[in-house]
């Protein structure tokens, strides 16, 4: 896979190459050309934002088909605790994962459990006074990305472990290896996923070479088959081994409270998320300990490749919960360290700043900001950027000309007509 | 002069809730540049400490802001009452902000102190009843 890689697809004949997509986006990642969104891949954080937005469905994520399950001799699911929040009436996440063994995966390993380890191995690190405070949550990959290319100050306190959905994948393929003498490139561990910022994760991870990963398949892909399986399963398996706290991840604050201490903080939606890293940034934000953080508000219930409105989904997901265990899963001896980051989080200076030589840069911001006041401030975004603030600066990069703004453009026109008025 | 970045924002004294927009915005311009991590930091931190004061003490001023390759230079002036003991402002937890802002969480007396931590160079002029102007200068380490 390449440095970039994007789960956001675009279908060309659907888009109109209006500006909803274009006012949305959180990081001015997508320009109108040609008439059709485009996506400038290095800026992308995978949100979803524009697919959310979009109201001509121009706009989908790319995730596994069912079918390569097939490429594989033994394949495991592991699914996202979101998954629990899309059904009616469920009280037994068995059901759930009884049903995703009848639709074709050998195996079932649930992602709260691998939580609850995650959980566990923070608190722990906590404790030892290992972590730079306030600690970033890294299990949302849409808010690490941003980090990575926005803040450089909060790089460092990011937490450096492993999701959930990755220390999942390595447990599930150890013990399938285990049970059933396969090699480890015969088994195929699917990820069942809320949002395409996993399916991207699983491609080009952000703080490892390599995913464990094998495909992730999203929700709303397998939501039918999976409903009609749940509706005809004869005998429901005793599978499941998370409790509440693994659970609990599915929703924003799920994660925090998982810190069982009370100097936590929980922000979903991506704005609200910007917000609190300017302001962590600032350090305005003391007396935190823990930060968790959600590109979707609502937290994973909230993905665009769910199926339930977030609010009903976690509202079942509390039910759910209700006389569970605490938790089930405690990390054994020496496997925190399994768990860790192999590489650090580093920040990538090249996404926004306008030159890697700060005089260079500061001759083009002063172009950048002559431009501006030439146009019109409107932030209309018919030139095919989000303001005339990037408009500016796509001009300043070479990517876009003055005449492309139809205001400046429209009095060129006039000023061609009162001269031909004026001597005809 | 010619490579030097000048901004210029107005500090509303009658708007609370705009109070940090000037040093956010700086903040956005220096990332923009691709200036020193740290630097910005520190920017953004003394000048949201002296823009704040100059809204809860001195009903809002204005602010220039100069940004060199290697500095960047903050005037914060208001036409407030000005510092009646500059010595005594600059200690740790001394502080004349009212109530109302100290339930929103300023007025613990560190706005100053923290301005000197965060800034290579700080000045003061005062003069009672006239105003104050406060010239802030952090340096890119490099």
């Amino acid at each position: 896979m390449g440095k970039y890689f994007h789960s956001v697809e675009l279908d060309a004949e659907a888009c109109c190459g209006c500006t909803n997509c274009l006012k949305r986006c959180p990081t001015e990642a997508i320009r109108v050309h040609g008439g059709k969104a485009r996506i400038l891949v290095e800026r992308c954080i995978d949100c979803g934002e524009c697919i959310r937005i979009c109201p001509h469905h121009a706009k989908s994520a790319y995730s596994t088909k069912m079918e390569e399950i097939e490429t594989f001799k033994y394949s495991v699911a592991i699914p996202a605790p979101a998954l629990f929040g899309q059904f009616n009436g469920l009280d037994n996440i068995d059901f759930v994962l009884t049903g995703l063994k009848q639709i074709g995966f050998d195996d079932v390993f649930e992602v709260s459990r691998a939580a609850e380890l995650v959980s566990e191995a923070t608190r722990r690190l906590i404790k030892e006074g290992k972590l730079k405070k306030p600690i970033i949550s890294s299990a949302c990959p849409s808010v690490v990305k941003l980090i990575k290319i926005r803040f450089p100050e909060l790089c460092d306190n990011v937490l450096p472990l492993l999701a959930p959905i990755e220390v999942a994948a390595k447990i599930a393929r150890r013990e399938a290896m285990e049970r059933t003498g396969l090699s480890s490139k015969d088994i195929g561990i699917f990820f069942i996923t809320p949002c395409p910022a996993k399916v991207t994760e699983i491609h080009a991870p952000n703080y490892a070479e390599k995913s464990e990963v094998d495909g992730a398949i999203g929700i709303s892909k397998i939501y039918p088959r999976l409903a009609h399986a749940m509706d005809h399963l004869e005998e429901v398996e005793p599978i499941a081994q998370s409790g509440l706290l693994g659970i609990g991840w599915a929703t924003s604050g799920g994660e925090a409270a998982a810190m069982l201490g009370d100097k936590y903080l929980a922000a979903d939606g991506i704005e609200n998320v910007i917000r609190v890293l300017e302001e962590l940034e600032d350090e305005h934000i003391r007396d935190v300990d823990f930060i968790e953080l959600n590109a979707c508000a609502g937290g994973c219930v909230g993905g665009v490749l769910n199926v339930e409105n977030p609010y009903v989904a976690q509202a079942r997901i509390h039910n759910l919960r209700r006389y569970l265990p605490v938790s089930l899963n405690h990390i054994e001896d020496g496997s925190l360290e399994d768990m860790m980051w192999t590489e650090k989080l580093t920040f990538d200076a090249d996404i926004f700043r306008l030159d890697a030589d700060i005089i260079k840069s500061m001759e083009m911001m002063n172009r950048m900001e002559e431009i501006r006041k030439g146009l019109p401030g409107l932030d209309c975004g018919s030139c095919g950027a989000p303001t005339c603030r990037a408009m500016a600066e796509d001009i300043v990069r070479g990517k876009a000309r003055q005449i492309e703004c139809i205001h400046r453009l429209k009095a060129k026109i006039q000023t061609v007509y009162d001269e031909l008025g004026n001597t005809i | 002069m010619s490579n030097a970045i000048h901004l210029h924002y107005d500090v509303s004294g009658e708007d609370f809730t705009r109070a940090g927009e000037a040093s956010g915005q700086v903040k956005k311009t220096l990332k923009k540049l691709g200036y020193d991590p740290d630097a910005i930091r520190r920017v953004a931190i003394a000048m949201y400490e002296a823009e704040i004061n100059m809204v809860i003490h001195a009903n809002g001023g204005y602010c220039d802001v100069d940004i060199y390759s290697d500095r960047v230079e903050v005037l914060l002036a208001d036409h407030g009452p000005g510092i009646p003991d500059v010595e005594k402002a600059m200690q740790e937890g001394f502080s004349t902000a009212p109530d109302n802002v100290r339930t929103l969480g300023f007025g613990a007396g560190m706005g100053l102190p923290n301005i000197k931590k965060y800034t290579d160079d700080m000045r003061i002029e005062t003069t009672l009843g006239v105003g104050t102007n406060l010239y802030l200068t952090v340096m890119v380490n490099s």
